[in-house]
């Protein structure tokens, strides 16, 4: 699904190099994690991917179902089915959640080909993941996160992307600023979309989330590059020893 | 005291190019008028409130040619139940024009009003009033000269808008267009304008609204984009009384929205809201000036420009807050969202108060878009020109929402949807 090979990123405005040579495979049907500690370049392996600015790839390539991506427009690689969960969702005044949702869909199905949602069958679709992520029509009438609280700004990510049923879901540190019951909440939405042709690959500094949220993969990244890979038990081994044995480990 | 030179002369030439319409019950009142222009002169460059607009085109004698606009497009407001009553290049056309007949609203027109008239006692009153502190001689200008327009009153809670739509169609054309609208107590109205009405618009309305009463007034100014237009509202608002006013702005090559409000009874409420969407050859001022001259009123300024490819904006926006207005709740502010750093705004607000007991406040920003609404707006698959309208129609919704009937709120959003779609091609 998701292919990342010899990723080495550097800030457009300085010489300072983020990335450094990452290599990844996510199959679709799987769930990926990456752990690292802060700095190890896990936002912006997220942000390059999405195509955000400011970012130079000055080697290696990145492909989506075979298709490079990197040479896409941010927009591009949405109508071919890459989602980020943003770490810190932007709030935009004056755009109803709900105008900004039915526009986003109908722009992906256009750049696709497909024939637009109907206002009815978009009500009734919203409705019903709304219901599950517990987000009310008082929400879904506000502008863009204006006046969220931090749980509900992440459940409005995950409502996005149910609506925009995405192939490739990336998740940067969807557990940042949730309680407990917030993150249980978010999991299922996550859960819920999880089938043979999805792909997630999911960032986060805690095991907590890889509880609700079972990894088929665990990678750790530092400085960088993916230093080990493994399964679950990966995560629970940071969440005991922190990083510092395994940076030792490959220093 | 003489007039420069130079004033002297333009003003000499304008009013060599006019002829005084023979008004009955106005004559005084337009003579009267003609002495106010010859003694402040008309607008030159070197006035403080025309430092930012140049006056020259709307003073000189012929009116610079304007070509008409040939897209096809459906007039706003098409879906409002309105009586509707329409001028062409100034001059009122009864027959695209409803009955001037509407329950609790007596209407009519200017030219053809009897001897004795309502509106004698507002015709140029309301105007030589706005002409203190900060003079406006193209207002003085159009009470002496106008050769058409409506009388307005309104007696009860009107069934429907009154719609006044400005057609163009000769691109030489030169309109001076007087209204006078007088809300009785507690009685109500809402007035639409729209229409980009000739190749040079020189309107005043003067507005009397008594105690209780309330006005709405939305306005579409638009269109052809080589048009020019000065326009000018005084309004006069008694205790208890709303007035309520938006405008929207697209095209057009200069226009400048004077308005002018003394909030003379206690608890009266006043807010003026505009939106202007400008691109390429585009000039638009908006210069507002609020008297409190009574307690506890209330009035609200809100001013939203979006420019791009060298467009100009102007807002000169000021609060006087008399002696003894006490409890005056005063708010203004005014934004740009320039689209490229060849577009311009220009900002001038002004607070002057002398009264202790008052809250006022003001704020003018300038910006461009969004760099991470329009990031987070892409990355869920809508193409950068559709975001950046989006962002656009966000930033401007401060100020469409001052429009209190939601349909009117729509019309209006539909037209700058419109517009943008048009100028991305």
């Amino acid at each position: 699904m998701l292919e990342i090979k010899n990723l080495h990123v550097k800030l457009e405005e300085e010489d300072k190099q983020i990335l450094k040579g990452v290599d990844l495979s996510v199959e679709a049907g799987k769930v990926h994690a990456i752990m690292g500690p802060n700095g190890s370049g896990k936002s912006t392996l997220s942000y390059v991917l999405s195509g955000r600015d400011g970012y130079e790839v000055t080697e290696g390539e990145a492909t989506l179902e075979g298709e490079d991506i990197l040479d896409m427009e941010p927009e591009e690689r949405a109508a071919a089915g890459l989602f980020l969960a943003f770490q810190y969702p932007v709030e935009i005044p004056g755009v109803g959640n709900m105008t900004f949702l039915r526009t986003a869909v109908n722009s992906q199905r256009k750049a696709r080909g497909e024939e637009e949602m109907s206002a009815a069958d978009f009500l009734k679709m919203i409705r019903a993941k709304a219901k599950e992520l517990k987000i009310d029509a008082d929400m879904l009438k506000r502008p863009v996160n204006v006046g969220f609280s931090g749980g509900e700004k992440k459940r409005n990510e995950i409502l996005q992307m149910a609506m925009l049923e995405p192939k490739m879901c990336i998740l940067d540190e969807t557990d940042s600023g949730l309680d407990v019951d917030a993150m249980k909440l978010v999991a299922d939405g996550v859960n819920a979309l999880r089938d043979a042709g999805r792909g997630f690959l999911v960032i986060t500094h805690y095991q907590r989330l890889l509880d609700h949220i079972k990894p088929d993969v665990v990678h750790i990244m530092a400085d960088g590059r993916i230093i080990k890979t493994g399964g679950p038990e990966l995560a629970l081994e940071v969440e005991n020893n922190g990083y510092a044995d395994l940076l030792a480990e490959v220093a | 005291m003489a007039l420069p030179q130079i004033k002297q002369d333009a003003t000499d030439a304008r009013l060599a190019a006019l002829t005084l319409p023979d008004g009955g019950w106005s004559d005084t009142a337009r003579q009267e008028a003609v002495a106010r222009v010859r003694n402040m002169g008309l607008p030159g460059a070197r006035d403080e409130y025309w430092k930012y607009t140049r006056p020259d085109t709307l003073v000189q004698p012929d009116a610079p040619k304007a070509a008409l606009f040939e897209a096809e497009e459906t007039p706003v407001f098409g879906e409002v139940d309105r009586l509707k009553i329409v001028f062409v290049d100034g001059v009122f056309d009864a027959e695209a024009s409803d009955d001037l007949a509407m329950e609790h609203v007596t209407i009519d027109r200017l030219a053809d009003a009897a001897d004795i008239h309502w509106a004698k006692d507002l015709y140029g009153v309301l105007e030589t009033r706005g002409q203190t502190p900060v003079h406006r001689p193209l207002a003085a200008l159009n009470t002496a000269f106008a050769t058409d327009g409506v009388l307005i009153h309104v007696t009860g809670k009107a069934p429907k808008p009154v719609s006044l739509i400005y057609r163009h169609e000769s691109e030489t054309s030169d309109a001076i267009l007087h209204h006078v609208v007088k809300v009785e107590s507690g009685a109500e109205l809402t007035i639409l304008e729209n229409g980009p009405a000739a190749a040079r618009f020189n309107k005043c309305m003067e507005i009397d609204i008594a105690d209780g009463g309330v006005l709405h007034h939305v306005r579409a100014q638009g269109r052809d984009p080589e048009r020019r237009a000065a326009t000018a509202m005084f309004v006069r608002l008694g205790s208890e009384s709303v007035f309520k006013s938006f405008t929207l702005t697209a095209n057009g090559v200069l226009t400048r929205n004077e308005m002018v409000v003394e909030l003379t009874g206690d608890d009266a409420i006043a807010h003026v809201a505009g939106a202007c969407v400008g691109d390429g050859d585009f000039h638009h001022d908006d210069t507002v000036f609020i008297t409190h001259d009574a307690l506890n009123c209330e009035s609200r300024q809100v001013f939203k420009k979006v420019l791009r490819n060298g467009a100009t904006g102007v807002f000169q926006g000021k609060i006087l807050v008399k002696e003894g207005a006490q409890k005056t709740d005063g708010y203004q502010i005014s934004q740009s969202l320039l689209l490229d750093e060849d577009s311009q705004f220009l900002a001038k607000p002004e607070l002057e108060i002398y009264a202790d007991d008052v809250a006022c406040s003001h704020g003018s920003t300038s910006g461009a878009i969004d760099e991470e609404g329009l990031f987070y707006l892409r990355s869920r698959g809508i193409e950068e020109g559709p975001a950046t309208d989006l962002l656009t129609l966000a930033f401007l919704a401060e100020a469409v929402m001052e429009i209190e009937d939601e349909s009117l709120q729509d019309e209006i959003n539909g037209r700058v949807e419109a517009w943008l779609t048009r100028r991305r091609g």
